[in-house]
């Protein structure tokens, strides 16, 4: 899910906002898949930097990508894939966000969308309960539990209205999911009200 | 009608709806054999709730009734703890009480008169029919055979691990908690199955029931997340996991945090610490899973190793720290009992202190499930014959169950269930191999409903001369055999079920049964006849003290204010009428002035030989006493030199002076020949003088002399201490010289 999520969100940086409406949506993708070779690397570059920062190494996090891809290389320069694993990171992204372009249906970005705002959200209220501390706790737990349970819910439709899926699924018709979708969302949020205080 | 539907059933060529009929007599046959093999203590006594913690249930659930819905939620409870009160609404949960009570309306509604009394006597066995069905569509996920699951359900219906807390009258969380456990393991194996976020959802909702009803819903908090790391762990990841699981979790924990008593527990402590994890978990591999299938294997592996690792390391580290920062609890005592059985004898003894905490004897688990028991290991292995994932369940269950059984003599009841599944799919398997075994001659039909050796010899008739006679299975002498023993098993079954249901399980503790020399039966009613005089002699806010294992009933049936009772949460306060009962008198009357008792109760079985009474279980009390008083009270000062705990002539002095002795044995000797007062528990001649006591008077003592009512004396009006003018009373003036001693002080501790 992540991997829709960073998308999302990269879409978001380029100043299109994520907003739930299918035209908005549609353009951002075409326009990403325009740029994409030229413009969709160094961004992206960072992120495998945080990546590679926040795991092996600690002692020098340059922002470069050059070094990152050298200070890599010379870490795991033992295992089979010696060669030049930054860029093999990059290649991997975009093959990621090729891909996700080419085979994700509308709807499902739709979906994908409202899970990069759910995210959001809830990453909101975490920042705003570390920051400003827990005290109505009832109301941030409930809070940030419909998100994360939205969230959740959300993903479970995504993954049950998939082709690739419908073979894990021979029970569950698209309709029949979204049916689901409607009933535990309604469950959720009845819960989520009645803990809010 | 077994002959009858048997012949139909075999002439009509199996026909799908007969076959659906004789399910549902079936079914309905064990859900009637369930409820009326529990209804032995209501015949052989009457309609009454049991032991002692239903009682609370039972005064609950009838507040629930007079003062509505809302009001319940936010009671307060002044008439225990005294004086400390209870927040009751918070502190319970509220499941059984609910679920009566809509009974109790609904049948009102319908324009059927009934008692609440006789609702919550009901209860259990009612629900004991439902966890028979749970455990037939629990059983028929895991295998195809549709014998199997009404085996479960005869089973669960009848074994005595599950009996022993839903007789009619035990009115205890378990009635129903039961059912919700076995019906939420069902939903969560069709939901995972099925991948479908309703099932998901409907094991979340009968999941949050379950929170509502008891304090063992930690079991399924810790046993789903298990199941799914188990499969992830076997390479089973599947895209029905995420949303069984996920869906469960999101709405389960949503649900279980809407009872008070529960609140923010299930992100605050360690026990339900794995869940969130796994659920963590999930979202991770659902990702990985994501771009596993958008990307090339080999960048993949790169991509995971880096990714994984940065995010285990990421989540170890926060939960180290946030569980040494204190956000998350440590585990709780209760936990740490179950993996290290003596940690709660010595650190917690109120817990130790409950039997039904104690490790279980190995004869226990035959006695409580008698062929299941042995037969729970074949089913388990017949599992790991198929192991799908509902199988993986089963495996996971029973190891996890069987360990919790033999820590806790309680858990046995979370360890029936899963017993009798497995014990059903490997009868079923044995019988179904033996009954409808063709031969492997093609032309062979053997009728597969008749097991007698005649319809067999008529269809060998028909072979060859030829062919060799059939060997192992196929041969009748085998199935004859195998079939034959089998049902001698489950009749034995049944005579032992009933047998322990009769005469172990079916006696209610309030009332105490006994044989006469003629051999008709005695009923003793110490218990009611003791507080019914409390209620009917003493004043409505007269408080009690008592040991906390009768604060319930006390509360219950004759409702007068108590100082501790079975809902043990303040662990000082029990201590401090331990303290009382186990110092001399000089020291326990300031501690009750202090606490305002008017009467003190304790239990004796001396005259009668009913080894359940408070000098049996004085012990505990010294030693939760010593656990907060350790100067005052010392555990070894009750032990003689030679470490003997006696209560006779040798028992030391500090044993013979403490309040809890002195209420037990005062005037018993009366009662003998002189130099013959004999106590009966404990096979003991007692010395010839009973024991003085100064400042409580006797009030009451029942007719088998098992409860004994003392009243605290007022201060003495001439201001002496209670000693003095007691000696006054009995003319030994002698002792007036110790009376002035400087000004008599109340409150001291």
């Amino acid at each position: 899910m992540g991997g829709k999520r960073k998308n999302a969100s990269s879409a978001a940086a380029r100043g299109v906002s994520p907003s739930p409406s299918a035209t908005s949506t549609t353009t951002s993708a075409t326009v990403t898949t325009k740029v994409q070779p030229k413009e969709s690397a160094p961004p992206i570059a960072t992120t495998t930097n945080a990546f590679a920062t926040s795991t092996q190494i600690e002692p020098t996090t340059t922002t470069t990508t050059t070094s990152t891809t050298k200070t890599t290389t010379g870490k795991s320069s033992g295992s089979s894939s010696s060669g030049a694993q930054g860029q093999a990171w990059n290649k991997v992204f975009s093959n990621l966000l090729t891909h996700y372009q080419d085979t994700t249906p509308q709807r499902t970005k739709l979906i994908d969308a409202f899970m990069a705002f759910l995210v959001v959200v809830g990453g909101l209220q975490f920042l705003y309960c570390v920051l400003a501390g827990n005290y109505p706790f009832n109301a941030f737990l409930s809070g940030f539990s419909a998100t994360v349970g939205q969230f959740v819910l959300t993903a479970s439709l995504r993954i049950q209205t998939t082709e690739a899926n419908k073979s894990d699924f021979p029970s569950v018709s698209p309709e029949r999911a979204f049916a689901d979708y409607l009933v535990c969302s309604l469950i959720l949020h009845f819960f989520c009200v009645n803990f809010i205080n | 009608m077994s002959a009858d539907s048997l012949e139909r059933l075999a002439s009509a060529g199996k026909g799908e709806s007969t076959r659906t009929l004789l399910r549902v007599i079936i079914l309905l046959l064990v859900a009637g054999a369930a409820i009326s093999s529990r209804l032995f203590s209501v015949i052989r006594f009457e309609s009454i709730i049991h032991e002692f913690d239903p009682w609370f249930n039972f005064r609950a659930t009838k507040y629930l009734v007079a003062n509505g819905f809302y009001k319940f939620w936010d009671w307060f409870d002044d008439r225990t703890w005294h004086p400390l009160g209870r927040v009751t609404g918070g502190t319970l949960y509220p499941g059984l009480m609910v679920t009566s009570g809509v009974i109790y309306h609904a049948l009102r509604a319908l324009s059927i008169p009934v008692d609440i009394r006789n609702v919550c006597v009901m209860l259990a066995p009612a629900f004991s029919g439902l966890t028979a069905y749970a455990a037939y569509l629990l059983t028929n996920e895991m295998t195809p055979s549709s014998s199997a699951g009404l085996l479960a359900a005869i089973f669960m219906g009848i074994a005595p691990g599950y009996i022993s807390r839903s007789v009619a009258g035990s009115y205890d969380n378990e009635a129903i908690a039961i059912f919700l456990l076995v019906f939420t393991f069902y939903l969560w194996i069709k939901a995972l199955k099925l991948g479908s976020m309703l099932w998901g959802a409907l094991c979340a909702l009968f999941y949050g029931y379950m929170v509502a009803s008891w304090g063992g819903y930690a079991f399924i908090t810790c046993l789903l997340p298990l199941h799914a790391f188990v499969l992830i762990c076997m390479g089973r990841y599947s895209t029905r996991l995420y949303v069984a699981y996920c869906t469960w979790y999101a709405l389960g924990t949503l649900a279980s945090m809407q009872i008070p008593f529960v609140g923010f527990l299930p992100v605050k402590t360690s026990e339900h610490m794995p869940a969130l994890g796994i659920f963590g978990f999930l979202q991770l591999l659902a990702f990985l899973d994501y771009v596993r299938s958008a990307i090339p294997s080999r960048q993949f592996q790169t991509f995971l190793w880096v990714f994984a690792g940065s995010i285990f390391g990421i989540g170890l580290i926060g939960l180290v720290v946030a569980t040494s920062a204190g956000f998350i609890a440590p585990w709780s005592g209760r936990f740490y009992s179950l993996w290290d059985t003596g940690y709660a004898k010595i650190h917690i003894p109120i817990i130790a202190s409950v039997s039904e905490h104690q490790p279980t004897a190995w004869p226990a688990f035959f006695f409580d499930l008698n062929m299941l028991i042995w037969l729970l290991p074949a089913g388990v292995y017949l599992c790991y014959q198929k192991l799908a994932d509902e199988h993986v369940f089963v495996i996971v269950y029973a190891l996890f169950g069987s360990y919790f059984a033999g820590v806790m003599v309680r858990l046995m009841l979370t360890l029936t269930p899963v017993v009798c599944v497995a014990a059903a799919i490997a009868l079923s398997t044995i019988l179904d191999i033996y009954l409808k075994a063709k031969s492997p001659i093609p032309e062979e039909h053997l009728p597969e409903e008749s097991t007698d050796g005649t319809s067999k010899k008529a269809s060998k008739s028909g072979l060859r001369a030829s062919n060799k006679p059939y060997i192992g299975i196929y041969a009748t002498f085998s199935k004859v055999t195998v079939v034959g023993a089998m049902t001698a098993y489950l009749l034995l079954f049944v005579a032992h079920c009933t047998w322990v249901t009769s005469n172990a399980y079916s006696s209610p503790s309030v009332v105490l049964a006994s044989r006469m020399p003629d051999g008709s039966q005695h009923i003793i009613d110490d218990y009611r006849e003791a507080y019914q005089w409390l209620r009917q002699n003493t004043k409505y806010d007269a408080k009690v003290m008592s040991w906390w294992d009768y604060g319930y009933q006390i509360g219950g049936m004759a409702d007068r204010p108590t100082l501790v009772d079975n809902n043990t949460w303040n662990n000082t306060h029990i201590a401090t009428v331990g303290k009382a009962m186990a110092s001399r008198e000089e020291v326990s009357y300031p501690i009750m002035r202090q606490h305002e008792v008017d009467y003190v109760l304790v239990v004796f079985g001396g005259l009668l030989g009913y080894s359940g009474d408070d000098i049996n279980k004085f012990l505990w009390m010294v030693r939760i006493a010593e656990g907060i008083w350790p100067d005052e009270v010392k555990e070894r000062e009750f032990f003689t030199p030679r470490g003997e705990y006696r209560v006779d002539a040798g028992a030391t002095e500090t044993m013979k002076n403490s309040l809890m002795y002195k209420m037990s044995y005062y005037n018993y000797n009366n009662l003998f020949p002189p130099g013959q007062a004999q106590d009966r528990v404990r096979g003991v001649r007692l010395p010839d003088e009973g024991p003085v006591l100064n400042s409580i008077e006797e009030a009451f003592t029942s007719e088998n002399w098992i409860i004994r009512i003392y009243k605290v004396k007022d201060l003495d009006n001439l201001g002496r201490d209670h000693a003095s003018a007691a000696a006054f009373e009995r003319g030994q003036k002698k002792k007036k010289v110790i009376k002035k001693k400087g000004p008599r002080v109340l409150r001291v501790d």
